[in-house]
C-alpha cells in the first residue's frame, strides 16, 4: 500500500487541496501547506508552474504565470517539497504538465521526486496512451502515477485507466478547465458510479469544487475531494490570507466528517 | 485521393518519435471520434469529389505555377518558379485546409466551429468556409496579433465570425491555441476544432497535411508539363509548417528533389528574439505533440518574435521534426530585415506583393539561386499575399504611405 492509498483506509474521505508552488511566494507555500496539513487536509497537490496550461482556467493560469515570473522552476519545487516533507508527514503529489518533466529527464525527475519525499504525479496532458515510459519508471521508483478520467471518457477508457492508475483515479467533474464554479455537473453521480463499476482504486473528484456543500455532495459518492482554484482565490484576494484559508479548509473537513463512513 | 503508400504517421499518430496525443483526457474521445470520421471521409469518394469541386469553383484551384523570369534574371542562376497560393480565395493556402475540415465538421454534424489564428489568414479562411457552409465560427486570436493584423480581424467579422481576443502569455498564436484548446475542452460535445496547421495532437498533423497536399500534387503536374522534369529544390516558409508540408509531401519519395524549410530568425538567432523551432529548439511537447520546441532550460515554452505573425510560433509540426531527424529536409532561418528586403524585391521585379511569411522563403531562394546553374529549378511556395501586411511594412520601412 502506498502512502497515498493508505490515506483512504477504512473509508476515510480524503481532502486534497491544490496550490501552485511559489504563489504568491515561496514562503507562503511553506506556510500554507503546514496550515492545510494541520487543519484536516490529507494529501497536498503541489502545482509546478508551466507556461501553457491547457487544462487550467484563469485562476490557476494567473498563479502559475506569477510563480514563473518570480523564477519558480521544477528544481525549486523539488527543493520546497523536500523542505516540506522534512517537517510534515502529509503525502505530497506534484501536478504539472508533461514538458517540464520531459525536459528534466523522466528518470532524473522521478529520482528527484523520491528523494524530495514526493509520493505521486498528476499530469493532465499525459493520457495512458502516452504514459507507458513514465509509468514504468514511476513503478520502479515507487511513485504513484495518477491518471485522470473525464465525463467524456468511454467505459472502455475507464477500464484502461482503472488498469493503470496508481494511488487513486482523478475524476474531472466537468467537461471543462479548472476553476471555481457555482454548481456541480448534474450528471456527476452517474459518472462516478460508472467508474466505480470498473475500478478498485479510490476515486477523487476535482475541477470546480468550491464550497463545503459541494464537497459534501461529492464525498457522498467519491473517496476524496480536490480543491484548487477556490483556495488560490483566497490567496489572491487578501494579503493576510492565512485565516480565511484556515476557515475554508476547516469547513471542508467538517463537511466531509459529517458523512457516515 | 490519398495514396496508401504512406505509412507515417502510425496509428498512434507518430512519425517515428514525433507526434502523439498529449492532451487532457476530456479531449481523447473527441480526437478518437475525429480520427474515425476522417478515416471514413478519406475513403469516401464523394467527400473528395466535393472537396475537389469546391477547390476548383470556390477556392480557384489549381493555382498557377509561375515562372518568375525577372526574379530569375535578377539572381543570374537557377530558374525560380512560384506556386501562386496568393491567388487562392482569401489570399493564402489556408483555405485548402479550412475547406477540407469544414466539410468534415458538417459531415460530423458539428454546428459550432472554433479556430485559432496568428496572422489571421487561417481565421479568415475558417470564417469564410463557415459562412459558406452555414456553421457558427469563433476565432481565438492573440491581442498582439489583432493589433498588427487588424485588417484580417475586420475581414473575419464581416464574414460573420466572432473574434475572441486572447490576453494571456505573449498574446500571439501559441496563446490563441491554448485558449482554443480550453474552449474545446469545455464545449467538446458539440464543437469542432478547426486547427490551422500541421501541429497539435493526432490526427491533425496528418489530416491537415492531406488537405494541403493539393498544392504539391498540382505543382508536380505543372512543373512536369512546363519543364519535363522535377525541380531540384522546393523552398517554403515554416511556422507550424502547413504550406511547407503541403508542397513537400507529394515529392517525398522523389529523392532528387531537395526540401528547404525556412523559419523566422526574427532579429537574429543569437538575440533570442526569433521563432526558429527546428533550427534553434530542442525536442519537447507543446499543444499535444512531441516535436521541436523553443523552450528554456526548465522546459517552459519561450516567447517568440517574428515580423510575420504567421511564423511567430514556438513549435512546429511533428512531420517536420521527422524530416529534420532523417535529413529528408533541411531547415534554415531568415531574419526580419532580409524577409522585408525580399518582400520589396518581389514587388519591384515581379509586381507581386507577397505575405511576409513566404518573403522569408523568397529571400533564401534568391540567395541560393545565384549560386546555382541555369539548368537548376527552384520552386518557392508563395503561400499568401501581402495585403494584410501593409501596416507592418509601412512601420518597418518608416515610410509615409
Amino acid at each position: 500500500m502506498s502512502r497515498i492509498t493508505s490515506v483512504f483506509d477504512q473509508g476515510h474521505k480524503a481532502l486534497i487541496p491544490y496550490i501552485t508552488v511559489g504563489y504568491p511566494d515561496i514562503e507562503a507555500t511553506l506556510k500554507v501547506v503546514s496550515l492545510l496539513a494541520s487543519n484536516g487536509a490529507d494529501i497536498i497537490e503541489l502545482g509546478i508552474p508551466f507556461s501553457d496550461l491547457v487544462a487550467d482556467g484563469i485562476t490557476i493560469q494567473r498563479a502559475s504565470f506569477h510563480a514563473l515570473q518570480s523564477g519558480v522552476t521544477p528544481k525549486v519545487c523539488l527543493k520546497i517539497a523536500k523542505e516540506l516533507s522534512q517537517k510534515t508527514e502529509i503525502p505530497l503529489i506534484f501536478m504539472t504538465y508533461f514538458n517540464p518533466i520531459f525536459s528534466y529527464g523522466l528518470e532524473e525527475f522521478c529520482a528527484a521526486c523520491v528523494s524530495s519525499g514526493v509520493s505521486g504525479l498528476i499530469i493532465p496532458d499525459l493520457p495512458p496512451e502516452e504514459g507507458s515510459e513514465l509509468e514504468a519508471i514511476t513503478q520502479r521508483q515507487g511513485l504513484d502515477l495518477i491518471y485522470l478520467l473525464a465525463p467524456t471518457s468511454t467505459q472502455e477508457r475507464a477500464k484502461l485507466v482503472a488498469k493503470r492508475s496508481r494511488g487513486f483515479i482523478y475524476l474531472v467533474s466537468v467537461t471543462g478547465v479548472t476553476g471555481a464554479r457555482d454548481r456541480l455537473a448534474a450528471d456527476l453521480e452517474t459518472f462516478v458510479t460508472r467508474v466505480r463499476r470498473v475500478a478498485t482504486q479510490p476515486l477523487c473528484v476535482g475541477f470546480g469544487i468550491s464550497t463545503a456543500e459541494q464537497a459534501k455532495r461529492v464525498a457522498k459518492i467519491a473517496d476524496g475531494v480536490i480543491v484548487g482554484s477556490r483556495l488560490i482565490q483566497f490567496m489572491e484576494a487578501e494579503d493576510n490570507f492565512m485565516s480565511p484559508v484556515r476557515s475554508f479548509v476547516k469547513g471542508l473537513r467538517q463537511a466531509l466528517d459529517e458523512l457516515p463512513i | 485521393m490519398v495514396t496508401k503508400a504512406k505509412q507515417l504517421p502510425d496509428s498512434y499518430g507518430y512519425f517515428e518519435q514525433f507526434g502523439g496525443k498529449f492532451v487532457p483526457e476530456t479531449l481523447i474521445p473527441a480526437l478518437d471520434e475525429l480520427d474515425a470520421a476522417y478515416e471514413e471521409a478519406k475513403n469516401d469518394p464523394s467527400f473528395w469529389i466535393e472537396f475537389n469541386s469546391l477547390s476548383h469553383d470556390y477556392s480557384g484551384r489549381p493555382t498557377p505555377l509561375y515562372f518568375a523570369q525577372r526574379l530569375t534574371e535578377h539572381c543570374g542562376g537557377a530558374q525560380i518558379f512560384l506556386k501562386r497560393e496568393d491567388l487562392a480565395h482569401t489570399g493564402a493556402h489556408k483555405i485548402n485546409n479550412a475547406l477540407g475540415q469544414g466539410l468534415l465538421a458538417r459531415k460530423m454534424g458539428k454546428r459550432r466551429v472554433i479556430a485559432e489564428t496568428g496572422a489571421g489568414q487561417h481565421g479568415v479562411a475558417a470564417a469564410t468556409i463557415c459562412a459558406k457552409l452555414g456553421l457558427d465560427c469563433i476565432v481565438y486570436m492573440g491581442e498582439e496579433d489583432m493589433r498588427r493584423q487588424s485588417l484580417n480581424v475586420f475581414r473575419m467579422k464581416l464574414l460573420g465570425a466572432e473574434v475572441c481576443p486572447v490576453s494571456s502569455g505573449s498574446k500571439t498564436l501559441k496563446d490563441a491555441i491554448n485558449e482554443a484548446i480550453r474552449d474545446w475542452v469545455t464545449n467538446v460535445r458539440d464543437t469542432y476544432y478547426l486547427l490551422g496547421s500541421v501541429v497539435g495532437p493526432h490526427p491533425y498533423p496528418v489530416m491537415v497535411r492531406d488537405f494541403q497536399s493539393v498544392m504539391g500534387k498540382e505543382t508536380k503536374e505543372q512543373i512536369l508539363a512546363k519543364c519535363h522534369h522535377l525541380p531540384d529544390y522546393i523552398v517554403a516558409c515554416v511556422g507550424g509548417g502547413s504550406n511547407a508540408i503541403g508542397i513537400f509531401h507529394p515529392f517525398v519519395n522523389d529523392k532528387t528533389v531537395k526540401f528547404i524549410g525556412v523559419e523566422a530568425a526574427g532579429r537574429g538567432i543569437k538575440t533570442g528574439k526569433h521563432a526558429a523551432s527546428l533550427v534553434a529548439g530542442r525536442v519537447g511537447v507543446l499543444h499535444g505533440a512531441k516535436s521541436y520546441v523553443l523552450q528554456d532550460d526548465a522546459g517552459q515554452i519561450m516567447e517568440t518574435h517574428s515580423i510575420s505573425a504567421g511564423l511567430d510560433y514556438p513549435g512546429v509540426g511533428p512531420e517536420h521534426s521527422y524530416y529534420k531527424a532523417t535529413g529528408r529536409a533541411s531547415y534554415v532561418a531568415v531574419e526580419d530585415k532580409d524577409a522585408l528586403g525580399a518582400f520589396q524585391l518581389l514587388c519591384q521585379v515581379e509586381g507581386i506583393i507577397p505575405a511576409l511569411e513566404p518573403a522569408h522563403a523568397i529571400f533564401y531562394a534568391v540567395k541560393m539561386a545565384s549560386t546555382l546553374g541555369r539548368e537548376q529549378i527552384i520552386i518557392v511556395n508563395l503561400s499568401g499575399r501581402g495585403d494584410k501586411d501593409m501596416d507592418i511594412v509601412v512601420t518597418a520601412l518608416g515610410v509615409n504611405p
